[in-house]
């Protein structure tokens, strides 16, 4: 069982091009990811297949997800010199995230029974630029899934054998698991609503129903 | 009619006497054939009916018929999804009349637990009449043969002639509804508006 | 198991219409069809009655568990994970809950991870009886097999419904533990139904093993190559069946499983026939888990007593886990912003995914063993579309 660093130093050693990124998680789970970046997430994939150390042969689980513009303020320490040596101050910095979608890849090693190794990918932002390279030349189990990134989320994979609508029919214009879907209007909320549900319950009443 | 006084005494004299009409109902409703049809969950509480525990076939109806033209009932076990929706009114439109559809379970009914879903169709009586619906998520066995006796009691009380018969005897009342098609956001129409209204909601506080 | 798997997908390119291209047929079998398991179509073209290309096509029964998941809390979810497999509501219940456990860091007591180990091999009993009825049913045993299955079943949801007052959405596992304590008498009662389950076993396989239609239709059709299977994400009984030894219970050792003495069976040749047997074997290990659960259970909590359900919060974080549910891998993956509501709520479908290879199993047969063939991959639509 290797650890994620030592992964990534592999992985940078044998494709020099490649730009990685670990993803600490804070949870206790502790299940890190690695980010890869789009131009050679297939030849790092096919070498966590191949290697014979690693052999990340089954790729268990890929999904979506969508991560809209957000802005934040967070605490950092800041060592600043002051006369006599280095003291730490807390300071407010404001971090940003631009709208973006991101594919997380759930990789298991079946020969050497180790993982999970999570790799995600990330788009540009949310409309024009949300092309991946499809991972399905390398595992076929990401076949079905990266066609339900691509109904739900609307990421489109390039190299994908395949790539058409899997949930909702043809026709169908939006991508439903976005942040930002807003989903038809058919049906009477709660008996009792309240706070935002009133909203929308008086909203959806007014066209058929006005009282 | 018969006097019922009458109708015991010839019973006893073994000369049994009825009524065309009801001589009708009776042969219909002990021989309702289902369409073998299941959407979801509540589809393996319906194969759990027919099997030998609960045994459906003490009312006649264990003859599941694949066949939409050889079937008398549609039991819409299950969610319909907006995908699905088209399929289920096509399935009823090319099944012969007199036939009747049981809602099974919530998500039949209305949506259930996945009311809030974009892909669910919130009852199917936007789209076809129901002529019983049972409660559940799913509802037990026992409340589909619940339904099931239901539904041998309206076919019981239907009369042959007169203002009051069933649709399949008024030939000016459809038989047939509009199938919907698949649209860019929704079905299209997303409701039968001859069929299915919203209900009027009043609220003291709105 | 070799390096080099094929792994481009397969694709045929169909005659252009006119010229010869009259003998194909193209028949869409589905949504509604008396032998697809629930609302699932295939578009079959056919050479006279044999496959050129089958193209599976889902969502008909896309409920949007992940969205819906996504708008309530953590504790909500638990019901809706019912609905998924709707045959094993127990084990949909027993992934949710050890995707959250890992993702706020709860831990079981030990009397609930017996209890879920004792549920989860009933419900491996009462599904895999299950397919081998439809599975019979599918190739022309109307009736008879499918019957004696429901009637074990029956005993086993009669365990379900004392223990969790629901025959089939059983909604009983929580975080940190379990909903209820066992009634008073349910461990004399699961022995006593565990002690039939191998006479029903001998009765199903003394009636069919050996049968020579069943040998015929099954034998070589649809067979499964272990590299492939890897490659394509089959897991469960259906890689099992092909001969690669992979199954979470021993590998992840989730809940105690390692406690217990049980062996993993594998086929070797992955074809229908081992699809079935392996999962008939199955029934048999099951047995012994329950046999030892069920003598050993401990007394002690069922619940975590730090455990908060309602007003739950995790921290900010991800995590994904998975067990080995009785159709294959079953995993959730929660991403949480550190709202009562998790962003992100996935399923990993072992269903949805052991379909990816449907196309290579069928191709070549005829329309007869597909159907076969679907009936041993063993889906249900609920987890299928979701």
């Amino acid at each position: 069982m290797f650890s994620l660093e030592e992964i990534k130093s592999r992985l940078e050693a044998a494709i020099p091009t490649a730009r990685l990124e670990i993803v600490a998680n804070p949870s206790p789970s502790g299940q890190h990811s690695l980010r890869v970046d789009r131009d050679s997430a297939v030849a790092v994939a096919r070498l966590l297949r191949d290697h014979a150390e690693l052999r990340f042969d089954y790729c268990s689980n890929v999904t979506g997800v969508d991560w809209l513009a957000a802005e934040w303020t967070e605490k950092v320490k800041i060592k600043q010199p002051v006369e006599g040596g280095e003291q730490e101050i807390e300071a407010t910095r404001t971090a940003r995230r631009p709208a973006h979608l991101e594919v997380v890849y759930h990789l298991y090693s079946m020969e050497h029974r180790q993982g999970p190794l999570i790799l995600r990918l990330c788009t540009g932002d949310r409309t024009a630029d949300s092309h991946l390279p499809s991972l399905t030349p390398i595992w076929r189990s990401c076949e079905f899934q990266e066609r339900e990134v691509f109904d739900l989320f609307g990421v489109h994979f390039d190299g994908h054998p395949d790539l058409r609508r899997i949930f909702m029919w043809d026709e169908f214009k939006d991508f439903p698991m976005r942040k930002d879907y807003v989903e038809p209007d058919d049906y009477e909320y709660e008996p009792t609503p309240h706070d935002e549900v009133l909203a929308k319950a008086r909203k959806h009443q007014l066209p058929e129903a006005p009282t | 009619m018969m006097d019922a006084g009458l109708k015991s005494e010839l019973q006893k004299q073994g000369v049994f006497t009825t009524t065309l009409e009801s001589l009708y109902n009776w042969g219909r409703r002990n021989s309702i054939w289902p369409l073998q049809f299941g959407l979801a969950c509540c589809a393996i509480e319906m194969i759990a009916t027919t099997m030998a525990r609960y045994d459906l076939a003490r009312f006649g109806a264990e003859v599941f018929r694949p066949s939409p033209r050889q079937a008398d009932l549609m039991i819409v076990a299950g969610t319909v999804t907006k995908k699905m929706a088209p399929q289920v009114v096509r399935l009823y439109n090319q099944m012969a009349e007199p036939k009747y559809v049981i809602a099974m379970g919530a998500c039949a009914i209305s949506g259930g637990p996945f009311k809030q879903g974009y892909n669910v169709l919130k009852g199917i009586d936007r789209f076809i009449p129901v002529d019983v619906h049972i409660p559940g998520c799913p509802p037990r066995p026992e409340a589909l043969i619940h339904a099931f006796m239901t539904l041998q009691q309206q076919i019981a009380a239907q009369e042959l002639t007169g203002p009051r018969r069933p649709r399949h005897l008024q030939p000016e009342l459809p038989s047939e509804f509009p199938v919907p098609r698949y649209g860019d956001h929704d079905l299209v129409p997303p409701k039968n508006p001859d069929r299915w209204t919203a209900p009027a909601i009043s609220r003291s506080n709105s | 198991m070799k390096p080099e798997v094929e792994t481009t997908v397969p694709r045929v390119e169909l005659r252009p219409k006119d010229a010869a291209a009259g003998q194909w047929l193209e028949v869409a079998m589905g949504p509604h069809h008396p032998s697809t398991h629930g609302v699932f179509r295939m578009d079959v073209v056919l050479d006279g009655e044999r496959i050129v290309q089958l193209k599976p096509v889902f969502g008909y029964l896309h409920r949007n568990h992940e969205k819906l998941g996504e708008g309530m809390s953590y504790l909500a979810s638990i019901p809706y994970t019912d609905r998924l497999d709707y045959f094993c509501s127990l084990t949909n219940n027993w992934a949710y809950t050890l995707a959250v456990e890992k993702l706020a860091g709860l831990t079981v007591p030990e009397r609930a991870e017996y209890i879920r180990i004792i549920t989860a091999e009933l419900t491996r009993l009462q599904n895999h009886a299950c397919l081998a009825g439809f599975l019979l049913q599918d190739l022309g045993a109307t009736g008879t097999p499918l019957m004696y299955a429901f009637r074990e079943r029956e005993k086993i949801l009669d365990l379900f419904e004392a223990l969790t007052g629901a025959r089939m959405m059983c909604n009983y596992m929580r975080f940190g533990g379990c909903r209820c304590d066992l009634p008073e008498d349910w461990v004399p009662r699961a022995k006593k139904v565990v002690a039939e389950t191998p006479r029903f076993i001998d009765e199903f396989e003394n009636l069919l093993a050996t049968n020579e239609i069943l040998l015929a239709r099954t034998q070589g059709v649809g067979a499964l190559p272990a590299a492939l299977a890897v490659n394509a994400g089959i897991t469960g009984p259906m890689l099992r069946a092909s001969g690669v030894n992979y199954d979470l219970r021993k590998v992840d050792r989730y809940g105690l499983y390692d406690r217990f003495a049980f062996k993993v069976p594998l086929g070797a040749h992955g074809d229908t026939y081992d699809r079935y047997f392996v999962r008939m074997l199955e029934m048999r290990e099951s047995v012994k888990i329950l046999e030892q659960a069920l003598a050993t259970i401990p007394d002690g909590p069922i619940i975590d007593p730090k455990t908060r359900l309602r007003g739950f919060r995790p921290k900010g974080g991800e995590a994904y886990g998975r067990i080995e549910a009785p159709k294959g891998e079953l995993g959730f993956y929660l991403i949480s912003d550190g709202g009562p509501n998790p962003y992100r709520y996935r399923i990993r479908p072992p269903s949805l995914i052991n379909l990816t290879v449907l196309e290579d199993l069928c191709r070549g047969h005829t329309v007869a063993d597909a159907v076969a063939i679907l009936g041993s991959v063993d889906i249900v639509l609920g987890e299928v579309d979701r």
